[in-house]
């Protein structure tokens, strides 16, 4: 076996410094009769790599993937041009090799790079502090939901028709449990979004407000009304970006008034992977920061007065506060942060800045041609790289037809909203950096035959 | 036991000596020294203007659908070149120490090699470049990827079903957890109390807490395992069930665990089982057949995907008959023709009425799923009982070769599991076990996990899993052995290690005292 | 200004109906450096043997007891930026909070000085 370095000689001269006649005298404290006498039946045995490689590469060989056909999909998952220098440096074996950064002296390089991070996320929210990442961007919603409760000691709190469904549903499992109230409604197929409904459902037991940025209908909420009256019935605002890429040129939520905001981070460096390993990112205002779930790196100094690194502030942390902790996250998403940080240190402001122009420009190229095809409309109004049209007839059937012509098409409202039927002709489309003209037309002309 | 490098500290020298020869000059002009590299911020080296990806302006439409939302200015966020930023990072990753550097004993953590195979098969285009969203039609493989996984974690514990979306450990907990809340109100029944051994990884009380569950401690036993007559007697209709480390974090076999299980549920409770040391007996033992409702399986651990610096993690979470029916959405479900759809929002209803939800977006930590399916099928069901076998062996070996210099609290009850447990209590007063933990730095091995189990006074936790060579071991255990012996020898220059590192040891109450979490300087406004 | 003391390691000082209460020097001497001071708001009521403050270290969080029940009127606010104070004095500067007794009557349980430092002698 290619992975254990013992040799059979190893162990029995090692049985013999430990004083036992066969490896079962090891697993004397279990029950004989759970003991299974040999390898569990029904499964194969073990395989070279090339065998191994071969099995799986079959398997990925049924998959159409992205690069492989015209690709329209986003929906809190979005496809960028990921440059080859940030897989090369996330394999160097000291970075993919290392655990929790928990022995700081040997450790520098992780922390430095989550210092480094935290102020990298911070800055793009527009927020004082952010953490080391949590799983994604899905539970780092519900943790700002859980700790607007407890800096606001209030039980109640407002989602957005806009936020993405998954984001909803996974808040309103964990509130079920906890006993938070969660006010929520799927969205209309409007070109607006619902800020006055939303801040109507303010009321003075709220603990926050949570808007996604743009929305999940590719919609930009007005954060800054929202924020104000939020504040106004002493609720926080919590502010959901799933496409970091936007804030390229959108204004900073922090700075429209936001005291959340969290974002999933797998838009940049991470890579769609079918949905996983992404990227939570969560960051707030400074004077929150004992309430804050996650890992945190902070700055500090060694033996020498050098500057050095350290993982700070634990104990609001489970292995600490145990029941009373923050959250119970203890893995975050370190790899993925590394990958976010280093393509954010490749782009730089300017170059998310450019960035985000190409992908608005691709957007809006896709969303004019699409307007052309008969029976098709643009909802949005504003939208950065993505948008929703209006088709004739049930989108799930037109993305499932244009597949089979090989045209990845969108993402359709009726996947993310079965139960609502008023949303079914809902087609959600985004374009990025990586779509081509000749993507965009063919996509409109497979759409003029599917639906003609 | 002595080890390999002649030219090394012996007790024999007397206190170690400062390594520096007499003429060498003490600093350097840049700060650097040779290949030890000092590295600075991206903050202080980066330029606001500067970037590494060339993108062609685009051939600008007016911004009509973003009016009104523009940002005032770019993000102060500093660029670099691709050579500097390679150059930035691959300094930077010299400052770490790493499983591919040597071994990295760190007990309940699981530190074994991690295969390159897995990193290349996890970077195929058909795996790392579909969308989540895509139709199912279209992601046929992944869905096999998914399916094929959770029956090999099935088969291997013995359960009868199978939650994959958890995205680590502690989120698998809080899924078990979710499953006999669920089933506990589907009962009728309000059970609040959950128990924890004093033993338990913080994230079992968190997890509970988190879960709106109550928390009692269930204390241990002088030999390090649970008090099961302490746990029986509290047990009633407030019990929900119990959280259970096994083997548990002593590095020991509850051998009580079937007993446990029979009792909890004849009490009406359920068994949750921490399956963080699963690694220890993958292969020999199926949890299934002691009883257990839900374990979470760290892929991260038992089956090798990289830690990564701290994650990404994945928690699946193997479930009993009981508990099958409150698992969360979405999952996969195989039809007879062999092709596969994913049970979501829409059939929920039909195909899993009772599930408590939803936990996280999409399907799961596919990334970690190719990853571990591939490490599995390259072992076979002969080479992860094997695993099992040499890592409990390497352990013994381990716990054999120090415990006449270090105190083992529980070596004389019998063998340990895949982790070999000491305590500071053989250590010399002013000596505690930081200072080995800094001395092994000094000895160039990463540390054991320290001061955990909390339920051992100044615990070292070492497990050197099965990846480990016999000569590797004999390394690590000759610079134990001489820790030991310059601690019994009072030499104090422990007392300041490490003195070879990176940074010596670093103001941790500064640090927390006045947080600096973000840099300060430049932020272009 | 009789002082009392508890077994949980915190003292109090009462002046007319109103105590100050902090954590004795042994207690600090136990937690080590420390870092981080959570204070009970002003106007919140708590009752002897709840927690209404947190006395963080870099690796341990300890709940500080009232001493007896009450009003809270003041929180010690020095501690936000110095929560060394604990550390450094703290029987006198680096004190938690002052409250109104809702019953003098419960300082009777307490200990005095005396008995106190022969408690301490015998942990």
């Amino acid at each position: 076996m290619r992975y254990l370095p013992l040799t059979q000689d190893n162990r029995t001269a090692m049985l013999g410094v430990i004083g036992a006649a066969t490896i079962d005298d090891l697993f004397v404290d279990v029950p004989a009769e759970a003991r299974l006498s040999g390898p569990i039946a029904g499964l194969p045995l073990h395989a070279s790599e090339m065998a191994v490689e071969r099995h799986m590469g079959a398997l990925a060989g049924q998959n159409l993937s992205a690069g492989a056909a015209p690709f329209f999909l986003g929906a809190g998952a979005y496809r960028h041009h990921i440059p080859a220098s940030v897989d090369h440096l996330i394999q160097r074996g000291e970075f993919l090799t290392a655990y929790t950064p928990y022995q700081p002296e040997i450790a520098q390089g992780t922390l430095q790079v989550l210092f480094e991070f935290q102020t990298q996320v911070a800055r793009l929210f527009g927020v004082e502090i952010a953490n080391a990442s949590m799983y994604d961007g899905s539970t780092a919603c519900w943790e700002a939901v859980a700790m607007a409760g407890r800096v606001t000691k209030r039980s109640r709190a407002v989602l957005c028709r806009g936020l993405h469904p998954h984001y909803a549903a996974t808040v309103a499992t964990m509130a079920k449990f906890t006993g938070d109230t969660i006010d929520y409604r799927t969205p209309k197929l409007e070109a607006e979004t619902d800020t006055a409904g939303v801040i109507a459902a303010i009321d003075d037991q709220t603990s926050c407000v949570v808007v996604q940025y743009p929305d999940i209908l590719g919609r930009i909420p007005d954060l800054a009304a929202i924020a104000e009256a939020a504040h106004a019935k002493g609720a926080l605002l919590v502010a959901v970006v799933t496409e970091p890429v936007a804030l390229g040129l959108l204004e900073a939520p922090g700075n429209l008034g936001a005291d959340i905001v969290v974002g999933e981070g797998q838009s940049i460096g991470v890579g769609l992977q079918f949905g996983g390993p992404y990227l939570g990112l969560f960051g707030c205002r400074e004077k929150f920061v004992r309430q804050m779930p996650g890992r945190l790196c902070g700055e500090t100094v060694d033996a020498e007065g050098k500057r050095g690194f350290v993982l700070t502030l634990s104990t609001r942390e489970q292995h600490i506060r145990r029941e009373k902790a923050t959250s119970n996250i203890c893995t975050n998403a370190g790899l993925c942060a590394l990958a976010f940080s280093v393509h954010m240190t490749l782009l730089g402001g300017t170059g998310l800045a450019k960035l985000a122009r190409v992908n608005h420009a691709r957007a809006q190229q896709a969303a004019q041609r699409l307007a052309q095809v008969p029976g098709v409309s643009v909802l949005n109004t504003a939208y950065f790289n993505e948008f929703t049209v209006v088709l004739p007839r049930d989108a799930r059937d037109v993305v499932r037809e244009l597949a089979e012509r090989k045209i990845l098409g969108g993402v359709s409202l009726g996947r993310l909203y079965p139960a609502a039927g008023e949303l079914a002709n809902g087609l959600l489309v985004t374009a990025t950096e990586t779509t081509t003209a000749e993507d965009i037309e063919a996509l409109a002309t497979a759409l003029e035959g599917v639906l003609a | 036991m002595t080890a390999p490098n002649t030219a090394g500290w012996r007790p024999e020298m007397g206190p170690a000596q400062h390594p520096d020869h007499e003429d060498a000059p003490r600093l350097t002009h840049s700060g650097d020294r040779a290949l030890m590299l000092e590295e600075a911020l991206i903050f202080e080296l980066g330029r606001f203007d500067a970037t590494g990806v060339d993108i062609d302006e685009p051939e600008l439409e007016p911004m009509s659908a973003l009016s009104g939302f523009l940002r005032q200015a770019a993000p102060a966020l500093p660029g670099l070149t691709e050579p500097e930023t390679v150059r930035h990072y691959t300094r930077l990753s010299r400052q770490n120490y790493a499983i591919d550097l040597g071994p990295f004993p760190l007990g309940s953590c699981t530190m074994k090699h991690n295969p390159r195979l897995n990193e290349k098969v996890a970077r195929m285009a058909g795996f790392a470049d579909i969308h989540p969203l895509q139709p199912v039609s279209t992601v046929q493989g992944g869905l096999k990827v998914i399916n094929e996984l959770a029956h090999w974690l099935i088969t291997l514990t013995g359960m009868q079903g199978v939650a994959m979306t958890p995205k680590a450990g502690a989120h698998g907990e809080l899924c078990g957890v979710l499953c006999i809340k669920a089933a506990i109100t589907a009962r009728g029944e309000d059970r609040t109390v959950m128990l924890v051994p004093e033993s338990a990884h913080g994230t079992n009380p968190a997890t509970a807490a988190f879960a709106g569950f109550s928390i009692e401690n269930i204390p241990a036993t002088a030999e390090g395992r649970v008090d099961f007559a302490a746990l029986t007697a509290r047990l009633g209709p407030d019990v929900a069930g119990v959280m259970i480390t096994n083997p548990n974090t002593c590095g020991l076999f509850e051998r009580d665990m079937k007993a446990i299980s029979d009792a909890v549920h004849a009490a009406g409770g359920y068994v949750y089982c921490d399956g963080a040391n699963f690694n220890a007996i993958v292969g020999k033992v199926r949890p299934g057949d002691l009883g257990i409702d839900a374990m979470h399986i760290n892929l991260h651990k038992t089956f090798s995907t990289p830690h990564g610096g701290g994650g990404p993690g994945s928690g699946p979470v193997v479930l009993s008959k009981a508990l099958c029916p409150y698992g969360p959405i979405p999952f996969t479900e195989l039809f007879e023709d062999g092709h596969l759809t994913l049970v979501e929002e829409e059939t929920a209803a039909t195909r899993q009425p009772h599930s408590f939800g939803r936990m996280a977006a999409f399907h799961g930590q596919m990334g970690m799923f190719t990853r571990a399916l591939t490490y599995i099928l390259s072992h076979g069901a002969d080479g992860l009982r094997q695993v099992a076998e040499d890592a409990v062996l390497n352990a013994n070996y381990v716990l054999r070769s120090l415990d006449d210099v270090l105190d083992a609290p529980f070596g004389a009850a019998g063998p340990c599991m895949h982790e070999a447990l000491f305590n500071d209590d053989n250590l010399p007063d002013g000596f505690s076990t930081l200072d080995i933990a800094k001395g092994l730095i000094d000895e160039g091995f990463h540390p054991m996990t320290v001061y955990f189990p909390l339920v051992v006074h100044g615990a070292m936790l070492i497990e050197p899993t099965e990846t480990e060579s016999k000569a590797g071991l004999d390394r690590f255990i000759g610079s134990m052995r001489s820790l030991a012996s310059r601690a019994k020898a009072g030499d104090t220059s422990l007392k300041s290690a490490p003195h070879f590192a990176p940074r010596r040891r670093l103001d941790e109450t500064q640090a927390a005292r006045r947080p600096v979490l973000a840099w300060r300087g430049d932020s272009g406004e | 200004m009789p002082l009392y003391y508890t077994q949980d390691h915190e003292w109090i000082d009462v002046e007319g109906d109103t105590g100050t209460v902090g954590i004795t020097d042994y207690a600090q001497s136990q937690l080590g450096d420390i870092t981080f001071v959570e204070l009970p708001d002003a106007g919140s009521s708590v009752k002897k043997g709840d927690a209404p403050c947190v006395v963080d270290s870099v690796k341990a969080a300890s709940d500080a007891y009232a001493p007896v029940s009450g009003t809270v009127t003041e929180a010690n606010a020095a501690l936000e930026g110095e929560p060394e104070l604990v550390n450094t004095d703290p029987e006198q500067g680096g004190w938690l909070f002052r409250l109104t007794l809702a019953d003098a009557g419960e300082l009777d349980g307490l200990m005095d000085r005396a008995a106190y430092d022969e408690y301490v002698a015998g942990l």
